[in-house]
Order: structure tokens, then sequence, then C-alpha cells
């Protein structure tokens, strides 16, 4: 992504950060890259009611009429005001500028842009993914490193080794079906309902994680996942066994599913000498992953960080913080660039790259 | 040519059905793939990219919605499962990305019906007698591919 390569190195503080890759139009202010001074998704404000059950992240109209009332109330929370003429309220802007829809990802980024123009601050563009490695430092600013990161989401289910803020290599990823994608087609199959997550951590509190002896897909030699042949599984014996209650599939499920999670995610954090190791993403709000990783990482003697279920879920405070780390390291991105709807995050070692 | 019906019996087969279908692409088409969950219809997608020689790895485009792939013809990977009206579908713009050249396959594919129906494949994926057995349809929509398809 076009980094201006010369300038001084970032000395401000405080970030604002916008992110509109996926169903949220979020914003935030973070100061020094782990304090958060102030949160706002869309979904909190009133205006999100309008679109539920559509996909926003399609009609990037949606986020087009949030982003205003959203980015207005993170600057009043942090008390701020967004129409101060002279210096600007923050530091520098953020924005998510990939992995996303681009028309999604052109709201926040346009919009980011012109905030940091109008105020005379640097912009810095994020890697979305990037952004979710920083949700457990902002709750535990003493993050000891190296770490490694389970990441898991509706479209991404990624292992990553982070050595310090913008330190990191990609060890392993999903060759199929993301961890979240597999948690919403079986709850949907199942009847359970939308989104999936939830639906089955409820469903499954009372069934039996036995009852039903799914596959976990093993990949010899790797730290990848697979979870398609587990949701084909799932809908062979349902529709062989039609009498079997939704709450012992759900349960055998969700255990087949941290399973598979937990045990390439301690062998990578044992195979790479990590002290800890970090969840993050939507499905890291996932009760049963989050109890079992605490329990092994205490057997293991490693540290587990697990973020509140707010820093799981795609929010803008890990964006400004990513963006925070990335200004200091690499210094602010271009205001010609755009955004990367492919933006990938694969080269051990390199920090971003195209996917 | 194309099957007018195949039966694979492994996600090998289906994987291998995809890539023997890709030979036939030409930029610009249109392939909706029809099924149920598991049907197979990624593997069946991953076989195409092979053919195509994509490089990257192919998942599931369900929650990006659209993935574009660089290969030897560019492959847009497209997923309907998380949209539930046709304004939706027609906001993804699909058709923009084939004006460059490209082919689009839609998982999913029934949604985009209205817009690509009258001149596109339809595969149709349903599960055979056995756990692992798929029996497989390919159905021409109009003159694009009524040539290209195996004399019934």
């Amino acid at each position: 992504m076009g980094e201006s390569s010369a300038g001084a190195a970032f000395a401000g503080r405080r970030v604002l950060a916008l992110e509109t890759s996926c169903d949220e139009t979020a914003a935030a202010v973070v100061d020094d890259g782990h304090v958060v001074v102030s949160s706002v998704v869309s979904s909190q404000v009133d205006l999100h009611a309008r679109y539920g059950g559509v996909v926003p992240e399609v009609a990037s109209r949606a986020h087009t009429e949030l982003i205003v009332p959203v980015v207005t109330e993170a600057l009043a929370a942090a008390g701020l005001d967004a129409t101060g003429r002279g210096a600007g309220p923050v530091d520098a802007v953020a924005a998510t500028v990939g992995p996303g829809l681009v028309g999604a990802l052109l709201v926040g980024v346009s919009a980011a842009k012109s905030y940091a123009m109008a105020w005379g601050v640097p912009f810095v563009g994020v890697n979305h993914l990037e952004g979710h490695l920083y949700a457990s430092l902002l709750e535990d600013p003493e993050l000891a490193y190296p770490v490694v990161v389970l990441l898991v989401s509706g479209g991404h289910t990624l292992l990553v080794r982070m050595g310090g803020p913008g330190r990191y290599a990609v060890l392993g990823r999903t060759k199929d079906d993301a961890a979240g994608e597999a948690f919403d087609k079986v709850s949907r199959y199942l009847g359970l309902g939308y989104p999936g997550g939830p639906a089955i951590d409820k469903a499954a509190e009372r069934g039996e994680p036995d009852a039903v002896a799914f596959p976990r897909a093993r990949l010899p030699g790797t730290f990848d996942f697979s979870f398609s042949g587990l949701k084909t599984a799932v809908v062979n014996y349902v529709r062989a066994h039609p009498e079997v209650s939704s709450e012992d599939v759900a349960a055998s499920f969700q255990r087949a599913v941290t399973d598979a999670l937990l045990e390439k995610t301690f062998e990578a954090a044992e195979a790479t000498r990590a002290v800890g190791l970090c969840l993050a993403g939507g499905v890291a709000a996932n009760s049963e992953l989050r109890r079992r990783a605490a329990e092994k990482g205490e057997a293991a003697g490693l540290r587990v960080f697990l973020p509140s279920r707010a820093m799981c879920t795609d929010n803008a405070a890990m964006i400004a913080s990513a963006g925070y780390f990335r200004l200091r390291s690499k210094g602010p991105t271009a205001l010609d660039a755009g955004a990367e709807p492919s933006l990938g995050f694969n080269e051990p070692g390199s920090s971003l790259s195209r996917s | 040519m194309i099957p007018r019906t195949a039966t694979t019996t492994s996600p090998e087969e289906t994987r291998r059905l995809g890539a023997s279908m890709a030979a036939g692409l030409e930029p610009g088409d249109v392939v909706l793939l029809v099924g149920g969950l598991g049907a197979g219809k990624t593997t069946f997608v991953q076989g195409v990219a092979e053919a195509l020689e994509v490089t990257d790895d192919v998942t599931s485009p369900t929650f990006t919605l659209c993935q574009i792939y660089r290969g030897r013809l560019t492959l847009l990977h497209a997923d309907l499962w998380r949209l539930e009206r046709l304004a939706e579908v027609i906001d993804l713009a699909l058709d923009e990305g084939l004006e460059e050249g490209g082919v689009l396959l839609v998982e999913w594919g029934e949604g985009a019906e209205p817009l690509f129906g009258k001149d596109c494949l339809v595969v149709t994926f349903e599960p055979g007698a056995a756990q692992s057995e798929r029996r497989v349809t390919f159905s021409a929509r109009g003159e694009r591919f009524a040539a290209r398809m195996e004399v019934a």
C-alpha cells in the first residue's frame, strides 16, 4: 500500500480510526496505541435499526449514512469537537483499507482522508486483520511477546505469531471455510438462527459434546485448518438421523471445532516458543473456546489473553491501535492510496502483503 | 464438451469435474452453482481454479461475498448465501468484473438467476445414494453454452 517513505517518525499520541470493512460502521479514539478514549460501533446507534436484517456491507449507502454520526459520537464521547477549526482534535486518522468489499471500504477510507486533510494530520491505512491482532493489547498493555494469535471470525481463520507490534508471521490458515462461517451455516441448517456463533454456543450448553463423533480435519505438518468436511459431516449426520437433538449436534460440532482450533494453536505456540496466546475475532467470544483455551494454557504454562466480547467483534479501537504502531514504524499512508479489497496477510515475517 | 450429468463419489472427483469443465470456459462466462450445504460447490470451484492456473488457495467466499483470483482467465468467485434480496445481489456489481474478461462462478447461484439466468450455465449438485456421492447436472441457459454441451 502506498506508503510515503520520507517523513519524521510519528510523535503524536491520539488516533481517530474508522472501520467500514464489514457489517459495522465504527469509529474510535485511542491514545498511545492502547488507551481507548471512546469506541462507537454502529449497532449501538439508533440509525442502525433501519438496516436490521440486511447485510450493510453491500449497501455501502448504510455506511455512508452512518459514518459521520458515528465519528461525531466517537469524538464527542472523547470530549472533542468535530467542527473545531485550527488545530485538529487528533494527531492522526486511521482507516481500514482492506480486506473487504471495495464500496464499503471506500466509505471509511474517503472519510478518514477528508478528516485528515481538514485537520492537517497524517492518514494511515490499516489491514483489518492486523487490527484484530491488537485487540488483546488494548485490554492488556503489559502483553508479553512473542504470542501466538488465533484469529477466528466469519471470514477469517488465521494463526499468527506476533513478535511485537508490527512484527508478524502467519503460521496457518483455513484451506476452505472459516470457523465462524461453519458456525453460521451449521446453525442455520439446524434451525438455530443467525448469527450462528451465539446460537450454537447457547444450544450446546444443553447438549452432549460426545453425542456425535464428528471428524477433526488434521492437516499434518502444517498449522492449517479445514472446516468444510466437518460441515458436510453435520449435514450427512442430520440427514441420516433426523431424530437427533439439535442441542447434541450443536455441542458435538462445537467440540470438534474447538478441538481443531486449540490443537493447532497450542502446537504452534510450542513450536515457535511463544510465551502466550491470544484469541481474536468474533469466534473468540465462544464460551467453550475461551474456557478450554484458558484450561489448556494453564496446563501448558502459557499465558492466555481473552479479549472482551466487544473487542473480539469488529471495532475501530483495534484499528486505531494498529494505525498508531504503523505510523511509528512505517509513517503515514499516501493520500492517493485507495482501498485494497483483496489485501492479504500472508508473507511470513512481513507485516502486510497482497494475497 | 460439457457433460449433461455426472456422478462423483469423493471431493477429489468433484474437484476434477470442476477442472474438466473449466477447460471449456471462455471470457465472460457465467456459471451458477446450485446445491445445499456441503454439496461440493466450493470444492468444484477449487478444481476450476486449478485448471485456470490460479496459484492462490481458493477458500469459501461466503463472508467476503466475492473473491477475485488471477489465472489464465480471471476467476470471480461469488457466494450469495448471506444475501436475501435481489437488490443486494445487484449491489455486488458482479457483471462489472466480467467486462474485463473474467469468468464468474456464483455459489448459491439461484439468487442471481434474475440477472444471469437467460445466458449462463447452471450446475446443480444433489446428494446421491451413498453419503459421499453427488449427482451433478449441467444445464445450458440461452445460446452461449448450447454449442458446448454434449449431445443428449
